[in-house]
């Protein structure tokens, strides 16, 4: 045996430290600098010098009913789409769950929206919607319905969005479910049968709370992203028409660069922070009671 | 086979299908609109027979510069995911064979943490040093998408290679650090594509770092296609044509790493 080098002595420490530093300089200190800045009165654009303002951010932003309905606004978009993806995604894994031919191609088109590029998606969109010569419309009016304003009126402006987010990310839920449903032993589907089970009591009594945490799991990660949707509504809607479909990370977007007040932008991102925070803490909490 | 089942099946496929065409029209409509004029395109009736033209992508490629574009966007994703590659490889093969659990979760913030939480003090930064607007900025912000990609899915890669191999060799005079790098890394082929396809599409493919960071030197699709819109709210065949440049790579790197991106995607949920 030779005696071991420092790098093998300290192998512990060094492998991981560039990564630790890289997430400690560019991430974790700039959360900081928000934190530090949410207490002062910073403004880019009058050039007045930073001032320790104490909590008068925080209590500016929390009275702003811009704000509070742009956390409710957060909050349902998140919830209606997650919700919605997740029955979907488990449905349709359900169905797909069987050897069939073609499988490996549906599989493929199932991945294809997962890796299109948000901004362009958003696009495409808006020209379905387009109340003019859009398809969305066209649609409508060949059924016989009354056509509709889609992301042009605040009324309609969050379920259309919702609609994007749907086609986007509910094969997400799919794929994560479909190999889920593979890792599963045939013992208790067996056994069920064997029981006498209809196929809807195996799927309600075995296959369901068998996948239970995976479920959990995929709507944890979709979650989180669902509430800093920030590309598809940016590139859709702008936050518009009017507020009406501006959440937390838009109007933080706005509130940093575009009016350069980064002091109120500062709480304004530091209610996100802890809205994600604190529905990944949640959903955990629930997985790890669906496990037990 | 009964009629029963015969019919089930029948009903079965009509359900394929039915979602495969959900999930393929909008690129379906991307694809025939970016070869329609703007008479054929604001149409009503929505056209589905016209005769294609190609002018769309010749003004994309031709007046818009999007060549460079292009080019921008895979300079910056190959580099984010090189560098995160170089650092992640390491970190990810203590987490995995020295258990470091905390360092784990604490890679993985950089994947939860919202972008904009830390993306206004690196505007303000960036100003002040000088680095608005050159790739220096724009790799180490994409290096924070790529490197928890590398770190998640590497770990899990590298705790499924026996510890043997590696002690074996140590057995035999190696050093851990010589083990990593002649045994183990030759042998993460396949979870070293996938991490890299995963990363390299997410960095391809965000908007926000690239949106505040970079202006018009280092200026990536994803921004060339946004203000392509507002420019010209009303060209849509021009703005198809852009979408279609900028899904086409992704898209291409899907299918020939198909098997990859379904594990990277799914395997941390399945597993974990």
């Amino acid at each position: 045996m030779h005696k071991p080098s420092f790098i093998e002595k300290n192998i512990r420490i060094l492998f991981p430290l560039p990564a630790f530093l890289f997430i400690a300089l560019l991430m974790i200190f700039p959360i900081v600098y928000t934190l530090a800045l949410s207490f002062t009165s910073w403004n880019l654009t009058s050039g007045a010098p930073m001032r320790f303002i104490g909590l008068r951010n925080y209590g500016q932003i929390l009275l702003e009913p811009r704000f509070v309905d742009a956390i409710v606004r957060t909050l349902t978009f998140t919830i209606c789409a997650v919700v919605i993806e997740a029955v979907l995604g488990t449905a349709i894994a359900i169905i797909l769950n069987r050897a069939f031919i073609g499988k490996s191609l549906a599989k493929l088109l199932l991945l294809l929206p997962l890796v299109s590029t948000p901004v362009a998606v958003g696009i495409i969109f808006n020209l379905f919607y387009d109340p003019t010569i859009g398809l969305a419309n066209f649609a409508l009016s060949s059924l016989g319905l009354p056509q509709g304003l889609w992301v042009s009126s605040a009324a309609t402006v969050i379920p259309s969005l919702i609609i994007v987010d749907v086609w986007q990310w509910t094969p997400m839920i799919t794929l994560i479910v479909l190999a889920g449903l593979a890792g599963l032993s045939e013992e208790p589907f067996e056994a069920a049968r064997v029981d006498g089970a209809t196929q809807w009591q195996v799927l309600r009594y075995v296959t369901i709370p068998m996948v239970m945490p995976v479920i959990l799991t995929a709507v944890i990660l979709r979650l989180i992203d669902a509430l800093k949707t920030f590309d598809i509504i940016f590139a859709m809607t702008g936050g518009g028409p009017g507020y009406a479909s501006e959440t937390l990370n838009i109007m933080g977007f706005k509130y940093s660069f575009e009016y350069f007040r980064m002091g109120q932008a500062s709480v304004i991102l530091i209610a996100l922070f802890f809205l994600v925070l604190l529905c990944s803490m949640g959903i955990m909490k629930l997985r790890s009671s669906s496990e037990n | 086979m009964n009629k029963n089942n015969r019919l089930q099946n029948a009903l079965f496929y009509v359900v394929v299908v039915f979602i495969s065409l959900v999930v393929l029209f909008p690129f379906l409509w991307m694809l025939s609109s970016s070869f329609k004029t703007q008479t054929d395109i604001i149409a009503w009736p929505p056209k589905l027979i016209f005769s294609p033209t190609l002018q769309n992508y010749a003004k994309v490629f031709g007046e818009q510069d999007f060549l460079k574009y292009f080019i921008n966007s895979t300079v910056v994703g190959g580099l984010a995911v090189g560098l995160s590659l170089v650092i992640g490889l390491p970190a990810a093969y203590a987490i995995s064979r020295f258990t470091q659990r905390r360092l784990a979760l604490f890679i993985l913030l950089a994947r939860l943490m919202p972008g904009i939480s830390f993306l206004m003090p690196w505007y303000i930064i960036a100003s002040r040093l000088d680095l608005m607007d050159t790739y220096v900025a724009l790799v180490l912000s994409h290096m924070l998408i790529a490197l928890p990609i590398v770190v998640w899915i590497m770990s899990a890669y590298f705790n499924s290679i026996p510890v043997e191999l590696e002690e074996s060799a140590m057995v035999d005079g190696a050093t851990r650090q010589y083990a990593f790098w002649a045994i183990i890394l030759p042998m993460s082929g396949p979870g070293i594509i996938t991490a890299v396809t995963l990363s390299f599409i997410f960095s391809w493919n965000n908007f926000m770092f690239s949106q505040v960071l970079s202006m018009e030197k280092t200026k990536t699709l994803p921004i060339a296609v946004y203000n392509f819109v507002s420019y010209a709210e009303v060209d849509w065949g021009g703005v198809m044509a852009a979408a279609v440049a900028i899904m086409a790579p992704a898209i291409i790197l899907t299918m020939i790493f198909q098997k990859f991106v379904v594990k990277g995607l799914t395997m941390g949920a399945v597993k974990g």
